[in-house]
This record gives structure tokens, C-alpha cells and sequence, in this order.
């Protein structure tokens, strides 16, 4: 049970080039009373039997619910050119690109990636990819604090509160005021999020001159496939947009791997973290594409150096390219209004639930159920149904009130079914 | 190659149905003022752009990747396969938001339990924790349940971690990061740390050590026993960064070592791919004094259900979920399929080959350290820097002749450093080729070191001007309202 070539004779030769006499000499570096003797690892098995055992888990698991299930990780259509090209081994066998010469596939890449990220949210320069949606508000946080020398965090009740906590959590040991609300007064910044965690679309506009008024920064959360309809951060005047990058063709994965965006004006470019691409030439004028401004990055400067992050989510980032490649400038649209019309038409059928929302939603609402979400959305499983996200069970509303999203996936059939089901189950 | 910008048509490559509700306007204030400035392709074009693309990488499957410090091991298809199932790709991660919806993913559950359960066994510490997302994110978590344990038993003067000068640039950036002073420890002349110098450096305040064993030099820290002991006689506590662990694994384990915390590298020691940079997966291993302080929240199992809870101590959450799931998926099954003898055979195999690199290289280029190596062999190429070839002409040289670049100018401690580590998954003729490549281009360092500095010439392009590429910074091909 292994992937190792050699045989006996190999390791006899390779032995006696080296000029010992067993493996077991290679390792007298190690003092004799550490070596291990037994652990609790069970004995390999084979191909076979790995697929067998882990196709049996993976059927424990529910991927066949109607889902309307959404809080920041969306069920979106990806079109299988996208598993495709990305699982060309070429690109994901390949390790970081520090030799650009044989990587300029992973590099131009990288660029193109950069580029339309730009495009889609309207900023200046990108970096080429973050861990996820959380740690890339962590990431915006410390970089507002490098730009503005304060250490006063403001985070709207807009925020997806796992991203609140991962800040919290991430920000633990260092010197940072985190306080609710949307009062720039001494902040470094104000982080807000849209559409909000229930689905809430708002401008920002006049919030980011408030915060440039008092010299903190604007950090906008966005959600990518919004962006085919809603107005961008770089519109708004944000100076960090930050985003959860799964929605742009990267499968719900039970949590990863995603993807984590963070784009920025170009005056705060040396303070972002991650890996940058940029383009230039060989001597014979060939076009060509390099890492740049690596002095931010940790190989260089260690302890001094903008962020720890070393491996990113490259290949996720390839994924998202290669999906809004293929859905195109209006793909991209055309999903962002059917996520929209689809959400507004199962809303028009709740009329027993009370909407929580005070402003206009994208594809995702929040409603009060005449009884407790948990116990609604628990016995609507049965059914076949996942009725969206109890707000309770993520510390961001009541017992009854309950999250909805509506992706490009759902049909109007199983929303007049699923409507009817859940006013039965929430009002008997 | 031009850009897929470049390469645009209007053409459509995906339609969608049409939309079987009403139509629905948000109000114009709310809405962008005109669509993204997205390519518009057909899909052959998409596809014929992406394998292009493809075809100017290497990746493991084509070549041979002895990039020190990397572990760019044979990624199995196996591990690919099974990533790939539904039931896995598709599973919506809040159903662990509540106890309701855990029934529906009782098989992902399961795997969380049991990978942590096989991994804290594997390297001897009581408890691991899947969810951090690379190395460095390990690395931080790690650090900041150092802080906890301090913060917890009330040591507020504890502001300092040390960091060997051979040390990744992540662990003094992660201890940075976690709101520590970082004091570097220098290697004496046989690459390990310098027991005088920890010594000097130890005192009341350090909260930490992070060490890499094999070091970045390629080298077992034998006085492990002493440092550990030197730490806790402080109550400082011992981390060990995992990024070498392929040499060890089955071997000894870091919880037998003395560490108290550590991160594993899925990407490195198990297997899973590099994905050109990411994504990877750094869980964290601990030992019992630090288990009430693991992110949470964790996957427990009672009367053979599994569901969630977070520890008392929790320094809360890293991840929103499992971190990434589909490449503790991949180990998992790396691990299944390995089994007890096969692991303990990876640091063995892993270990002859680094040895047998360094056999057959050492009258060709200058070992960087006398020792017997572990999983990488290190070489100074200063003799052939004199003659006005360097450690990168070297690297180029390679390139052309169909094997990755070793990593080069790591660690900082040597000179003009190539640091070549083979992994166990390559084979004696493989790693022959490779030796003869390497001393066919330390002849032609005294014979035709022009043909070296010019190298690379069989890539798409030769290399590249950085200078030019940081002064001008166009990292983006922006729309046209921003261009």
C-alpha cells in the first residue's frame, strides 16, 4: 500500500551508494529513547477499498434537499468546463510560482484572475487570493491599521457574524478596539457588509465620505454574484473590498476550499497582503508575468512583513476565473437577476411570515415564523426540504425568525411547493 | 500569448433557461451603472485559452519538483477521486450550524473525527484540529493558543517568542502576527541551534520557541531532549512546525519530542496537491495542556453519533466551518490507504533518497553541512558563485533540462543555498537523471558558464525584469472607466 517506486534492489544500490547499511543508520541522529516504537495507525488498505469506505460516508450526507439554504456560502450552477481545466494536473500538481519562466501559466492566470476581480468590483489592484471571506476581513482590519496608525475596528451588524467571530478570534493578541456600529470617529475603519448577513442591499455612498471625512477607511463585504446587479464597493468609495469567493464556481464543499478576495486603490497597494502578479518583459521584449512586491510578503521581510499568509487558494482563484470566463459579462448578469426575481417571487408567497428587513434584498431575506424556526426548518427536512438558516443558531436574530436564500437553481415549482409546505408546517 | 481580454468575441459560451418568475428591478441607485467588463468567449475558446495555459506550467505530473522545504510529493488520483464525490463536493457547511440539520451530515462529520484522531496518533499529540487553512494559518493558531494558555495561567509578562535564524519566514510573521516580540536564536557551524545562545536567550518572558525538526537545514535537532526541557523549566512551550515532518513520520513523533503544539502540512506530508500556490491545509496537533483551548467548534462523538461542541477555553473560531474540507478529505484517504507500514515507509524512502542526492552529488557541488541529511541535502554553490555562476543560473540551467528549480537562496544561513528535497515518491532512475543533469551543469561551470547565465531558453519566455514589473505595477487589466 504505497506510492513509493523503489524496489529492493533500488534501496540496496541507493544504500550502498551512500555507504550504509541499512535505512535504520540515516536516522542515528535521532537519540535512541525518542525513536517510536508503536502507534495506533491501522494497517493500509487498498484503492479499492479507500473508495468503497469513503463513497459510504459521503451517501450519509444529505446533497438532494430542496435547499434554501444560504448565510454567506450560496448552491450556485457551475458549468463543468470548470472542473475540467482546473483539474488539469498541470495547474493544480504545480507548487507557487517563484520560477516564472516554467509557471507562466499559473502567472498569467494569477493576472487575468486579478483583472477580473477588478472589473467586478470597480478597485484598482487585487491580490492573488486570500483563505476565505473571514480571514480576508481579518486581513482588511490589519490592513486599515497599517494605513491609518489607529487600532479602533468598527464592524457593522451588517457582517456575517462567523466573520465577526474569526476577527475577534484572529485579533485576539493584538492591540485592537473592536466596537459595533458604523461610527468612523478614531477608527482605522468601518467594515460593512452587502447585501447584510439577512440579506439586506443598501449604498454605502454616503458612509464612506463620513469615514474619509474622518480620515478612518470604508471596508465593504460583498457577495461576487451580487455584483452582476448591485452597486460595486469602488462605487460606494470603499477603500478595501473584501468578499467570500465561493459563490464564483466553487462547490459548498461542507466550508472549503474557498475563496478569500480582498482589492484595494492603488494608493494602498504596498500595505496589502498576499501575492501580487504583474506583468513585464524578457530581454527580447516578450511579454511576461512575475510575483511583485514580494518585500510585503513574510519570505522576505519575516516578522516585519504585511501578513503571515504564505499558500494562498491559487487554484480557486483559477476556478473563479475560469467560471466568470464562461458565464461572461452577461452570464453573470443573467445569474444575479434570476437569484433576484426568484428570491422577490417566493417572498410574494410567505405572506404568513413577517419579513425582517427594512430595505430592498438581493436574494436572500429574513422572516418571523408564527413558531420556532429550528423546530419549522427540523421538521421540514423530512420532506425533502433544507427551509434556509434558523438566525438563532448563529447568534443573529430571535427563536423564530429564519434566513431564506433562492439561487438560479430553484424552479418555480419547488418554490410554490416548498411556500405551501412551509405555511404548513409554520402555522398549524 | 494574448489574454483572454484580448481574445473577447461577444460570443456566448454558457445560456441559461429562461426565468419562470416575473421579472424583478431593484431601484437604479442600488444597481452598478454597467456591467462587469467580463470576457465573452464561446466555450472552445474558453477551454483552448485554460489548456494553453496549462501547457506553460509544470506540475508534478510532468516533471520532477526536488524544491527544497516543498514536499512536492506525488499527488495520488485516489485522494482526487474521492474529493470528488457528491455527497462531499456538494454538502452545504451549515448544516453544522445546527444540532437539527447534523443528521444530514453524519459522513462528514465522521471524517473530521476520525482524520483529527489519526493525526494526533500519528505525531503523538492528544487532540488535532483540521480547520486552519495552510501552514501559516496553523502556525498562528498555534501561537494564539500559546497566548491563551498564558493568558489563562496569568503570565502577562510573557511577551516573546524564539525563532531560529533558519526558521520559514512564517513563523516570525505568525508570532508577529499574534501580538509577539520575535528574538531570533542563531545556528552554530553545524546548522542546529546554538544551545548557548538559547540558553542566553531564555528567561521568564519567552512564552514560545517555534522549531522546525528536520530544520531547514536538513538536519534532526538532536539536543531536542535539552531545548525542551530548557522551555518548560520556564514554562515556555515547545511549537513544532510540521513542514518537515515527511522525514519523520513513522519514525518519531513531535508529541514524544517534547512539543506542545504543532501544525501539520496537509500539502507537504500527506499528499494532497500544491494547486499552484493553494489551497493547502495546516491543522494544528496538541498536547493535553493546551485541549481546552482548540478552536471550535469540534466534532464529538457520543453513542455513535457525531455532532458539535466548543471547548470551554475555545480562543473561538479560525475558520467558519472545517477549514478546507476537500483536502483533509484527500489526506484522509492518504492516510487510509498508507496505512501503519506504508507511513512508517515515506520518512525511511523519503530520508535514502535525500541521502543518495547528496551521495552523488557531493564531489560536484559543497554540501552545506557535513552531516548524515534527513529528507533534503543542502549545497552551497559559493565555488561555483567565485566563478561567476550562481545558485539562480543553476536553478535556470535545471529548467531547461526538464526538472523544476530546487528552492534557492533558503535558508538565509547558507550562502548562495540550493536545497534539493526528493520525496520518497521519485524513483532511482528518476533521481539519477536528476544527479547527472546537476553535474553535467557544474562542468559547464568551468567550460561554458555563458550557456548557464542564459539559461532558461526552452520556456515560453526567458527571464523576466522584476525591476520593471514593481516600477510600473500593472497587476490588472482594469476596465475601461479605471484604465
Amino acid at each position: 500500500m504505497s506510492w513509493i517506486p523503489a524496489t529492493d534492489a533500488d534501496r540496496a544500490a541507493m544504500l550502498a551508494a551512500v555507504g550504509v547499511r541499512s535505512v535504520e543508520e540515516l536516522f542515528a541522529a535521532i537519540p535512541p529513547g525518542l525513536r517510536m516504537e508503536t502507534w495506533d495507525v491501522p494497517a493500509g488498505i487498498s484503492e479499492m477499498a479507500v473508495r468503497e469506505k469513503l463513497g459510504r460516508m459521503s451517501v450519509r450526507n444529505d446533497v438532494c434537499s430542496t435547499s434554501f439554504l444560504g448565510g454567506g456560502y450560496y448552491d450556485h450552477f457551475i458549468p463543468a468546463a470548470v472542473d475540467y481545466l482546473t483539474g488539469r494536473s498541470e495547474f493544480y500538481t504545480a507548487y507557487t510560482p517563484y520560477q516564472p519562466e516554467c509557471s507562466q501559466g499559473t502567472l498569467q492566470a494569477i493576472y487575468e484572475y486579478q483583472s477580473v476581480i477588478c472589473r467586478l468590483t470597480d478597485m484598482e489592484f487585487t491580490n492573488a487570493s486570500l483563505y476565505d471571506g473571514g480571514t480576508a476581513v481579518f486581513e482588511a482590519a490589519a490592513m486599515a491599521l497599517r494605513v491609518t496608525r489607529r487600532n479602533k475596528v468598527v464592524v457593522d451588524d451588517s457582517v456575517n457574524p462567523l466573520y465577526r467571530r474569526m476577527l475577534e478570534t484572529h485579533a485576539a493578541n493584538l492591540d485592537i478596539e473592536l466596537v459595533s456600529g458604523r461610527d468612523p470617529a478614531d477608527a482605522a475603519c468601518v467594515i460593512v457588509q452587502n447585501p447584510g448577513f439577512l440579506g439586506t442591499v443598501r449604498d454605502f455612498t454616503a458612509l464612506g465620505e463620513q469615514c474619509h471625512a474622518a480620515g478612518a477607511l470604508l471596508i465593504v463585504s460583498v457577495y461576487p454574484v451580487s455584483l452582476g446587479m448591485l452597486k460595486t464597493p469602488g462605487a460606494m468609495g470603499a477603500d478595501i473590498a473584501v468578499a467570500e469567493g465561493q459563490s464564483l464556481g466553487l462547490p459548498l464543499a461542507f466550508g472549503g476550499p474557498y475563496l478569500g478576495i480582498l482589492a484595494t486603490r492603488k494608493e494602498h497597494v504596498r500595505k496589502m497582503p498576499g501575492r501580487i502578479v504583474g506583468m513585464t518583459e524578457d530581454k527580447e521584449g516578450r511579454r511576461g508575468f512575475v510575483l511583485t512586491l514580494q518585500a510585503r510578503e513574510q519570505h522576505i521581510r519575516r516578522e516585519k512583513a504585511m501578513s503571515n499568509i504564505c499558500s494562498n487558494q491559487a487554484l480557486c482563484a483559477l476556478r473563479a476565473l475560469v467560471h466568470l470566463s464562461l458565464l461572461g459579462k452577461h452570464g453573470l448578469a443573467e445569474v444575479a437577476a434570476a437569484c433576484h426575481a426568484k428570491a422577490e417571487y417566493l417572498k410574494s408567497k410567505l405572506g404568513f411570515a413577517r419579513l425582517l428587513n427594512d430595505g430592498p434584498t438581493f436574494n436572500e431575506f429574513a422572516v418571523q415564523l408564527p413558531k420556532n424556526a429550528t423546530e419549522v426548518a427540523s421538521a421540514l427536512t423530512s420532506q425533502g426540504y433544507l427551509a434556509g438558516l434558523p438566525l438563532k443558531s448563529v447568534g443573529a436574530g430571535g427563536d423564530n425568525d429564519l434566513l431564506i436564500a433562492v439561487t438560479e437553481k430553484r424552479t418555480r415549482e419547488e418554490m410554490d411547493r416548498f411556500a405551501a409546505a412551509l405555511e404548513e408546517v409554520a402555522c398549524s | 500569448m494574448q489574454l483572454i481580454f484580448e481574445k473577447c468575441r461577444q460570443r456566448r459560451a454558457i445560456t441559461f433557461d429562461a426565468i419562470d418568475v416575473p421579472e424583478a428591478v431593484l431601484p437604479a441607485e442600488l444597481c452598478r451603472a454597467s456591467l462587469a467588463e467580463l470576457p465573452e468567449l464561446s466555450e472552445i475558446d474558453v477551454v483552448r485559452h485554460f489548456t494553453h495555459l496549462s501547457q506553460r506550467n509544470v506540475g508534478v505530473d510532468c516533471h520532477f519538483y526536488p524544491l527544497g522545504s516543498c514536499t512536492m510529493k506525488y499527488n495520488p488520483k485516489l485522494a482526487e477521486a474521492v474529493a470528488a464525490y457528491p455527497g462531499f463536493s456538494w454538502l452545504h457547511p451549515h448544516l453544522a450550524s445546527l444540532p437539527a440539520y447534523h443528521a444530514k451530515c453524519q459522513g462528514a462529520l465522521e471524517v473530521v473525527y476520525e482524520l483529527e484522531r489519526l493525526l494526533a496518533e500519528i505525531a503523538g499529540m492528544k487532540a488535532a484540529c483540521i480547520k486552519p487553512m495552510a501552514g501559516a494559518h496553523g502556525e498562528l493558531t498555534g501561537v494564539l493558543l500559546i497566548a491563551a494558555y498564558h493568558r489563562d495561567k496569568g503570565h502577562a509578562h510573557k511577551d516573546t517568542i524564539l525563532v531560529p535564524d533558519s526558521a520559514h519566514g512564517t513563523n516570525p510573521a505568525s508570532a508577529a502576527i499574534a501580538g509577539y516580540k520575535v528574538v531570533e536564536v542563531p545556528s552554530n557551524s553545524d546548522g542546529l541551534t546554538d544551545l548557548d545562545k538559547l540558553r542566553a536567550a531564555m528567561n521568564d518572558n519567552v512564552a514560545g520557541i517555534m522549531l522546525t525538526c528536520p530544520n531547514t537545514h536538513g538536519l534532526f535537532e538532536t539536543n531536542i531532549a535539552e531545548i525542551a526541557r530548557m522551555a518548560h523549566e520556564v514554562d515556555a512551550l515547545l511549537y513544532y512546525d510540521g513542514a518537515n515532518l515527511n522525514a519523520i513520520v513513522g519514525q518519531c513523533r513531535p508529541g514524544d519530542l517534547g512539543f506542545d503544539v504543532m501544525h501539520y502540512n496537509l500539502h507537504k506530508t500527506f499528499g494532497t496537491p500544491h494547486g499552484m500556490g493553494g489551497p493547502g491545509s495546516g491543522p494544528v496537533g496538541v498536547s493535553e495542556r493546551l485541549l481546552p483551548y482548540l478552536p471550535g467548534p469540534r466534532v464529538v462523538k457520543r453513542d455513535g453519533h457525531f455532532s458539535l461542541e466548543t471547548p470551554e477555553k475555545s480562543i473561538g473560531r479560525m475558520t467558519a466551518f472545517f477549514g478546507n474540507f476537500l483536502i483533509a478529505l484527500r489526506a484522509y484517504a492518504y492516510i487510509l490507504h498508507l496505512g501503519d507500514a506504508g507511513l512508517r515507509d515515506v520518512g525511511r524512502m523519503a530520508v535514502l533518497n535525500a541521502n543518495y542526492v547528496l551521495a552523488r552529488l557531493k564531489d560536484a557541488y559543497k554540501p552545506a553541512f557535513p552531516a548524515t541529511v534527513m529528507h533534503e541535502c543542502l549545497f552551497t554553490a559559493s565555488p561555483q558563485a567565485e566563478k561567476g555562476v550562481h545558485a539562480i543560473d543553476i536553478a535556470k540551467a535545471l529548467i531547461d533540462r526538464g526538472y523544476h528549480a530546487p528552492t534557492i537562496y533558503f535558508p538565509l544561513t547558507v550562502k548562495e543555498c540550493l536545497m534539493i528535497e526528493p520525496t520518497e515518491t521519485e524513483s532511482k532512475e528518476t533521481l539519477d537523471a536528476f544527479c547527472d543533469a546537476m553535474i553535467e551543469i557544474a562542468r559547464l561551470v568551468d567550460e561554458d558558464p555563458e550557456s548557464l547565465r542564459a539559461a532558461p531558453r526552452s520556456t515560453p519566455v526567458g527571464r523576466l525584469d522584476e525591476v520593471k514589473a514593481a516600477k510600473e505595477l500593472n497587476c490588472a487589466r482594469l476596465s475601461p472607466h479605471l484604465a
